[in-house]
């Protein structure tokens, strides 16, 4: 038990800032806490009812005084006056009672502190087992180390236990000592020369009275708040009703709390075990009643410690005891304290909007009409709160309470029918909760909350339907997706509050991440392949389609020259990605198809894969997701972020992005059967590919078996043979979907996707259209299943191809059954992994985090935890902000030169 | 407190690629790091006194090492441990 005492307590009125607007009461604030042990003398002072029956009820259905439902622990019941404080339900805080113990009895977890007390004091005297001269000089090396040296003490207490423990024979008295047995969490046994010697707890309650002050000190023990004899119990406390509150059911049955089926049990017992000893029973019968208490109470503490006895709920389910309310992810400090829940809060399923602002969100006009905001009338919004006010709580924008300042009293609109009078009351000084409306700043979260962008500040935007909407661009921040996620909305309710939001929280502050020194907001997907199609050399635009690109995009700068004048005129995409580029712009960097073919070394670059800006024009080169991308770091996003700030970049994310997705709804973007069709040419050749290779592992199956493969170093025989038909089979598919690749169209719509970094890879087209190529499980060939094969489709010991799990059809032909069999073998692998993956990193994510939480860079750039321990001379031993950063660096080289390089030209013209 | 059990450092962990620069502050020095940062000597990073550096070098309890590391953000970084008597 600890004892929580506040000391001196200051009185002090929290600041105006720190309080909701329209409350005053004062506070204090707490300057300490102590935590020690209740001692007997400190129980019976704070008991006000003594327990001697475990009836709860008399016939009549009323409480038994000194029953564990005894009035005196606090009024419970609507109505019920307490006997002890006089007050009704709401003002009794509860009070406690006491059980006082026929005998005494060990506290199970300060049983290893008794265990340290016995082994190193004398069993007869008291005294610490370590002869005056050396103790005095201890004791004020001990006196030293203690404030300042806390470890160090530390040290010194372990040493002095182990001094102590090994003397046998006590240097005080001359008494002889006896090694103490301890078996957890109980029981103490003293090895005397006649045999073992259970310790009674009257007897260990003995010797731990007769230690003294200064000795226990030595130990590590506070004596004046936890004295060792208070460690066995001569008092037990029992807690008020409101800790053990009983439910009455509908059948009108009354069901009481776990603790007080574990106090009913305890009483029973204490009883028993009073009346042997009162009718002078044999002491072997005492004990045995004696140790049942024991039990029970050492259960009552935590039922979950290794004693062959377990309160239970008519012999069925374990009771939840006191311990178990405070461990757990479900108890007390996880559950309860550093997991609240709580109030102006909204979750639904989030659903994408591509034409609001990435610093919005949109809330559902339901949910506008629940979450409030308190807001102070003055002479320059009374006119707007009035209309508020008028409206109710039920049409938005409404209200739905009134707090008079004068009158001070709450007015709950949803009850009152002139809404008018309310409306002209308003004056200076009252609040009103209003709805939430346009503008207002939420903090919008999803879970996992894995790194700080998982709470955001985002600007509100009512809008009919029921989910909240969001901008795509925010999705990877988030790792949203809308195939049904959800998300929490929470309002900030205080201006402090509110303010932070804007200027820490919101969106836009958040485009580069302090994870990797680059942009976490950008592109995905259709972004992606939409800022391709609407950068690449072919596009050109009519009048009509540059003005609906334009539109979207909300710009309102001048109408730009087309490049084209005739036959007709006509624009280039980069000319309208230009328009949104600041002026100044300098840029270089490869695109993402800047690959393979496309490759290019430097901006003379005729694939149109090396990107070029040079005073805000996009010269050369196509967006794509080097670009444009989320998580690319270092592309064109980061860099304006860096260097035009990251309001800049969101007005481009609010713009030029809204073209990219345009740009498809004009064109269109799909994928058909026909662009992962390979012609009939192809096929033959892939097929040949098949024989060709299907032949190179007979052979080595062959050489294997007539014992002529010669094995790799290191290796047996078999896995020399699985390693190169694994290698053999990796080639036949790699070169089957290149014949495959090559075959189809370049330019259609897969593949752009692939090229560009939207989504998919050439090795997923070889899929589609070529072959799945081997499966494996644990990187081997599917070899597991029935006796030497892993289907009956196959004979037994098959190392051919097809029995251990390669698949030589495609996606888009379809599967074999076997074939799909192998990989389903093998998808399930991949799920099994990431379930795993998830579970253990979210538990090092915890580990983590509580190491480090409270860890924080100081001004002069040092590192310290929370009592001013240095733990790093300079943060991250080079004093950069990572989100600052590029990808690390402190400074992107090329870039600088190439800015300064036109800057410099800018001067000399 | 230093152990008995332990025998002689032998001199050529010092030259392991592992092992970086270790030097003891002079008693200016010292006071002069404790200073610029404004803490108390128990607030700094700690090293035991068994550690085979620390007895390489002599070190006494209440030293101040100065550990020159090589650092993959910083390329070089200096780190300060003060010498104690027990082990964390
Ligand atoms: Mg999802
Ligand atoms: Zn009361
Ligand atoms: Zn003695």
């Amino acid at each position: 038990m600890a004892a929580v005492r506040r000391t001196e307590a200051r009185r002090e009125v929290l600041p105006a800032a720190a309080r909701p607007a329209y409350r005053t009461e004062e506070r204090y604030i707490v300057d300490a806490i102590h935590f020690g042990v209740l001692s007997p003398t400190e129980i019976r002072k704070i008991a006000k009812v003594t327990l001697v029956t475990y009836t709860l009820y008399d016939a009549d259905g009323s409480p038994v005084p000194g029953g564990p439902r005894d009035p005196h622990f606090g009024a419970l019941e609507p109505g019920e006056i307490c006997p002890v404080c006089g007050n009704t339900r709401n003002d009794c805080p509860g009070h406690f009672g006491k059980i006082d113990l026929a005998r005494p009895v060990i506290h199970p977890h300060y049983s290893e502190f008794i265990r340290d007390v016995l082994q190193t004091t004398c069993r007869a005297c008291g005294r610490l087992r370590i002869p005056p001269e050396r103790l005095r000089y201890l004791r004020s090396v001990h006196e030293r180390l203690k404030t300042r040296w806390p470890k160090l003490a530390r040290a010194l207490e372990a040493q002095v236990k182990e001094e102590a423990s090994k003397r046998m024979e006590c240097p005080h008295c001359g008494a002889r000592q006896f090694k103490i047995k301890f078996v957890k969490p109980l029981h103490f046994y003293e090895d005397r020369p006649e045999g073992e010697i259970l310790l009674t707890p009257t007897e260990i309650r003995g010797r731990l009275e007769n230690t003294i002050d200064e000795d226990l000190e030595l130990l590590g023990l506070d004596p004046k708040r936890a004295r060792p004899e208070w460690m066995v119990l001569t008092v037990l406390p029992v807690p008020p009703l409101s800790v053990r509150p009983s439910i009455t059911l509908e059948t009108a049955m009354r069901s009481e709390d776990d603790l007080t089926h574990a106090l009913i049990d305890i009483v029973k017992r204490n009883e028993k075990l009073k009346r042997e000893i009162q009718s002078n029973s044999p002491e072997s019968v005492i004990e045995s009643y004696w140790f049942l208490l024991q039990y029970s109470i050492a259960a009552y503490i935590d039922n979950e410690l290794n004693i062959p006895f377990v309160l239970t709920q008519r012999r069925k389910r374990p009771l939840k005891t006191l311990a178990m309310r405070l461990r757990g992810k479900e108890g007390r400090f996880r559950g309860n304290l550093s997991g609240k829940r709580v109030n102006f809060s909204a979750r639904t399923v989030i659903s994408p909007d591509p034409l609001i602002g990435i610093n919005e969100v949109g809330v559902p006009i339901e949910i506008a009409k629940i979450l409030t905001v308190p807001v102070v009338v003055t002479p320059y919004n009374i006119d707007e709160l009035r209309r508020y006010v008028m409206n109710g709580p039920d049409k938005w924008p409404g209200a739905t309470h009134v707090y008079k300042k004068r009158q001070n009293v709450k007015i709950d609109l949803k009850y009152q029918r002139d809404l008018k009078s309310v409306a002209e009351s308003l004056e200076p000084g009252d609040v009103v909760e209003r709805h939430l409306i346009n503008g207002d700043i939420v903090l919008f979260n999803r879970q996992p909350s894995l790194h700080r962008m998982s709470i955001m500040g985002h600007i509100v935007r009512v809008m009919p339907g029921k989910t909240f909407r969001l901008n795509l661009l925010v999705c990877p921040p988030y790792n949203a997706d809308f195939d049904g996620d959800e998300m929490n909305l929470h309002v900030p309710r205080l201006e402090e509050a509110r303010a932070e939001a804007r200027e820490l929280l919101l969106v836009e502050k958040h485009i580069l991440t302090p994870r990797y020194g680059g942009p976490i907001i950008g592109g995905r997907q259709d972004y992606i392949s939409g800022a391709y199609l609407l950068t690449v050399k072919t596009a050109y635009f009519t009048k009509e389609e540059v003005q609906r690109l334009l539109a979207i995009a909300g710009y309102e700068g001048d109408f730009p020259e087309p490049a084209i004048l005739k036959p007709k005129p006509l624009w280039t995409g980069k000319q309208l990605v230009s328009l949104f580029l600041p002026k100044d712009m300098v840029y270089k960097g490869k695109a993402k198809i800047n690959a393979g073919a496309l490759a290019c070394d430097g901006p003379e670059c005729f694939n149109d894969s090396y990107i070029v800006i040079r005073e805000g024009r996009l010269l050369e080169g196509v967006f794509d997701k080097n670009a444009i991308g989320a998580e690319q770091p270092m592309n064109v996003i980061h860099y304006i972020a860096r260097v035009y700030g990251h309001s800049k970049a969101r007005e481009i994310l609010d713009t030029m992005y809204k073209m990219f997705i345009r740009m498809l709804e004009i064109r269109g973007l799909t994928m058909a059967y026909s662009d992962i069709e390979v012609s009939d040419e192809a096929k033959k050749q892939i097929s040949e590919l098949v024989e060709q290779y299907r032949k190179e592992v007979e052979r080595l199956i062959q050489d294997y078996k007539e014992g002529r493969l010669e094995p790799m170093p290191g290796r047996t025989v078999e896995e020399t043979l699985e390693m190169r038909i694994i290698e053999v089979l990796n080639k036949l598919r790699d070169e089957a979907g290149k014949v495959a690749v090559s075959d189809l169209d370049p330019f259609n719509d897969v593949f752009i996707m692939a090229r560009t970094g939207a989504r998919g890879s050439d090795l997923n087209i070889a899929q589609m259209a070529a072959m799945l190529g081997q499966q494996t499980v644990r990187g081997k060939r599917i070899h597991r299943g029935l006796r030497n094969r892993p289907l009956p489709h196959f004979k037994p010991g098959d190392l051919g191809p097809e029995a251990r799990g390669f698949i030589k059809g495609n996606f888009r032909d379809g599967l074999d059954p076997t074939e799909v069999f192998m990989h389903a073998v093998a998808g399930r692998e991949g799920l099994v992994d990431t379930a795993v993956k998830t579970s253990q990193s979210g538990y090092m994510q915890r580990r983590l985090i509580n190491a480090l939480v409270d860890l924080y860079v100081d001004y002069d750039g040092t590192v310290k935890d929370a009592s001013g321990n240095i733990i790093q001379f300079k943060y991250g031993e080079d004093g950069i902000d990572p989100m600052l950063s590029y990808h690390g660096k402190a400074v992107d080289v090329d870039l600088l030169i190439e800015r300064a390089k036109v800057l410099f030209r800018e001067e000399s013209k | 407190m230093p152990s008995k059990r332990m025998g002689r450092v032998p001199k050529k962990i010092l030259q392991h690629e592992l092992v970086p620069e270790h030097r003891v502050l002079s008693l200016e020095e010292a006071a002069e790091l404790l200073r610029r940062l404004g803490v108390r000597p128990e607030r700094l990073p700690q090293i035991s006194i068994n550690d085979p550096i620390a007895r390489l070098l002599g070190a006494k309890p209440g030293d101040i090492i100065e550990i020159r590391r090589r650092s993959p953000t910083a390329g070089e970084s200096i780190y300060y441990r003060i010498v104690v008597t027990y082990e964390s």
